[in-house]
């Protein structure tokens, strides 16, 4: 079933014009994924590279019933194309750009908030008048992998990134920039604020004969739209899921929610690596939200408390297979 | 990106901040005229992108024209070793003469990013002039914390309350109020990532004043402040971080000696952090970036190469829409224009990886390939002590 993204889900590219988008875009195609067209505004109408261009989301959820929105709109204007996402009813975006300033992206979570609430709220309504009519509220449901998600199946948005690879589901839909080909369909979710670590990990379970069931990237912004603990609920709700990879890295404190989310949640066994155990204070390890601040944010503290929780933490980047295939189905 | 006190204050005026009446100056003429302007009893402050000055000796204290004249010909030129510089310490330029004010109290307010809440945060402490981090290690209750919607801005009972905190009363009160909006508006329209006014001055008088200023800005969004971005000083960087920011390279200096080339800042960490467990220590951090062409390449590795004290480099690449062939390709070129100063280690994965292989092996070079990460610090950092005289 893996998590959030599926065969059923019917993406769209913002930015599908420009150089980025347009060559993801046609990778995703060839994978399999569904990518029922583009969103540029002012090319609605047109065809690129045999997809249809909008001008606007809500226009291509009007007309191809999409559900997922791939975002490669340049910094300056993405946390607008997030917000347009959201309010056309998207259930799921992926934002892959770069470089969003911290003021634009408190912007676009505040709307996001604001508008998932009146979709729960009229969800919520939805629901109360189909009991009254004495009908099953829980027709509503739809059994996919966004199914799953509160949030989603209340008709409310959820982000993944800024600044990520995008979501994958090996033989079933990748959504985002990462190579498709070393991924294989299995029982391993993987969660991660890197992009290549994370190729890193599949790469060592694929090589073990181990497939994964959804591989998401956070992204390495300080302010990203899912967080572990959105990933590590998802992956304990998935019946296909047997064992979580968390990949952390210095910065913020999402690692330690993540451990104490599941010290208390998550009965399948997690295996964790935490990047930048060496890195010195005060400086941005390249990701935006990689740095040691005022002695906060440490390696040293996440992979403590990862540990007291319970999870399996791993010193070397090179060992997240073998710990893997050491502690599933143990 | 960080700018210097004067450049930061400069920005609080914009906003109706109360600072100090201040003038820059690079000789000692200049600070002479800027003493007797500002009244004569002045402040010398060296301009350096560090905390910790006053402990080093670089805030004094003029009663007239002529010792401000004679302080700022022994500052400028001296090098400032303080806590936040390292031991080779920072030139100091320019040097900023401020008028001396009658001191009652200083106390300490600064905004920055809470991650978790996903706002800004504005904490405020009685106990001025220390590092916020220090109070916090020994008491953390004796900061006041203060989450702010950026969009809404600063309610005035969130004002209200951080002057209680501060134990402001009367006229300092007030004044404290007005203050903390203005700072919030500067915080948010300036895009600053860090706003750090420490201490805040409250005079005898009753005026509260922003008697030091570190501000540090939010990178993704200098391109709407062309202004912040032309205060930039590139004498307080590294020269070899400037020139790597120049052809779009992610470098960063450390003090080990194997060298690092890896695509992807994730993985660039964990490259580093698999040399340290191998015994070896790195001496940068370095994320080529997807699109690691010939170019970048040969840039990467020249830049990683003007730091002496590299004695083996690792270049770890998980090729994924980057192909392995084209980066082999790309390091072949290196090395054919760079030359092979030190033992190079090579770690290809992904997509194209047997092609990338071969053109390695192909190419004739004394490059040392490796298998897996933990295979390849072992190697680099074998290769790295075997060259360590």
């Amino acid at each position: 079933m893996a998590i959030w993204a599926d065969k059923n889900t019917r993406v769209i590219v913002q930015g599908i014009t420009g150089r980025e988008g347009s060559f993801h875009a046609i990778q995703c195609r060839e994978y399999g994924t569904k990518v029922v067209g583009g969103v540029t505004p002012g090319k609605g109408g047109t065809t690129h590279e045999g997809f249809a261009v909008f001008d606007t989301v809500a226009q291509a959820v009007q007309k191809e019933a999409a559900n997922c929105a791939l975002i490669f709109v340049p910094p300056p204007f993405a946390a607008d194309a997030i917000m347009e996402a959201c309010d056309a009813g998207i259930g799921l975006i992926i934002c892959i750009t770069e470089g969003i300033p911290v003021n634009d992206m408190m912007k676009a979570h505040d709307f996001m908030s604001k508008t998932n609430r009146v979709r729960l709220t009229e969800y919520a309504e939805g629901m109360a008048r189909l009991t009254a009519e004495g009908k099953s509220p829980d027709a509503r449901t739809t059994q996919t992998a966004a199914g799953a998600d509160p949030i989603q199946r209340a008709g409310g948005s959820r982000l993944i990134g800024p600044n990520c690879p995008g979501i994958m589901t090996p033989g079933q839909a990748k959504i985002g920039i990462m190579p498709g080909h070393i991924h294989r369909e299995g029982p391993i979710g993987i969660v991660s604020r890197s992009g290549t670590l994370t190729y890193e990990a599949v790469g060592q379970l694929t090589k073990r004969g181990i497939g994964q069931s959804t591989a998401v990237g956070i992204g390495g912004d300080p302010l990203p739209g899912t967080k572990f603990i959105d990933c590590l609920a998802a992956f304990e709700a998935d019946p296909e899921t047997e064992a979580i990879v968390m990949i952390g890295e210095i910065g913020g404190t999402a690692e330690e929610e993540g451990a104490a989310y599941v010290r208390q949640f998550v009965s399948k066994p997690v295996v964790a690596f935490i990047a930048g155990q060496t890195a010195p204070e005060g400086r941005r390890m390249g990701h935006a939200g990689a740095i040691v601040s005022g002695g906060k944010g440490t390696a040293a503290e996440k992979m403590k408390a990862l540990q007291e929780a319970g999870i399996h933490v791993i010193k070397s980047p090179a060992d997240i297979g073998s710990k893997i295939e050491e502690v599933w189905k143990k | 990106m960080k700018v210097h006190e004067y450049q930061a204050k400069e920005i609080l005026r914009r906003y109706g901040v109360p600072t100090p009446r201040g003038i820059v100056a690079e000789t000692p003429d200049a600070a002479r005229e800027a003493a007797k302007e500002l009244g004569g009893r002045v402040v010398v402050k060296a301009q350096i992108h560090a905390g910790g000055r006053g402990k080093g000796g670089g805030v004094k204290l003029a009663k007239d024209a002529e010792e401000a004249a004679a302080l700022t010909k022994a500052m400028i030129g001296m090098t400032l070793v303080t806590h936040q510089t390292g031991p080779e310490g920072r030139e100091v330029r320019k040097v900023l003469i401020e008028e001396a004010l009658n001191i009652d109290k200083e106390l300490y307010v600064g905004i920055t990013l809470d991650r978790r809440l996903g706002m800004p945060v504005i904490m405020a402490s009685k106990q001025g002039g220390m590092e916020i981090e220090e109070v916090a290690g020994r008491d953390p209750k004796a900061i006041h914390r203060e989450p702010v919607d950026a969009i809404l801005g600063i309610q005035p009972f969130q004002a209200r309350s951080i002057a209680y905190a501060l134990g402001l009363e009367g006229t300092a009160y007030k004044k404290a109020i007005d203050f903390l909006q203005k700072l919030m508006t500067a915080y948010v329209e300036m895009d600053a990532a860090l706003l750090e006014i420490n201490p805040l001055l409250v005079t005898k008088e009753g005026d509260v004043l922003a008697l030091d200023c570190k501000m540090n800005f939010d990178d993704n969004a200098l391109f709407r402040h062309k202004d912040v971005e032309a205060m930039r000083d590139v004498n307080e960087e590294d020269p070899l971080e400037v020139e790597a920011s120049r052809f779009g390279l992610n470098y960063i200096k450390l003090d080990g000696n194997v060298g690092c080339m890896v695509n992807g800042a994730g993985l660039a960490m964990g490259t580093m952090d698999i040399i340290k467990l191998a015994g070896g220590e790195p001496a940068n951090f370095l994320d080529v970036g997807g699109g690691a062409s010939a170019q970048q390449v040969t840039n990467a590795f020249k830049i990683i190469l003007s730091d002496k004290n590299v004695k083996a480099i690792l270049i770890n690449i998980f090729g994924g829409i980057m192909r392995c062939d084209r980066i082999a390709e790309g390091v072949v070129e290196a090395v054919k224009q760079v030359g092979l100063p030190v033992p190079v280690v090579v770690r290809l994965e992904g997509t194209n990886v047997e092609l990338g292989k071969e053109i390695l092996a192909k190419s004739g070079l004394a490059l040392i390939t490796a298998d897996g990460m933990t295979d390849a610090a072992a190697k680099v950092v074998a290769a790295a002590g075997s060259a360590t005289p």
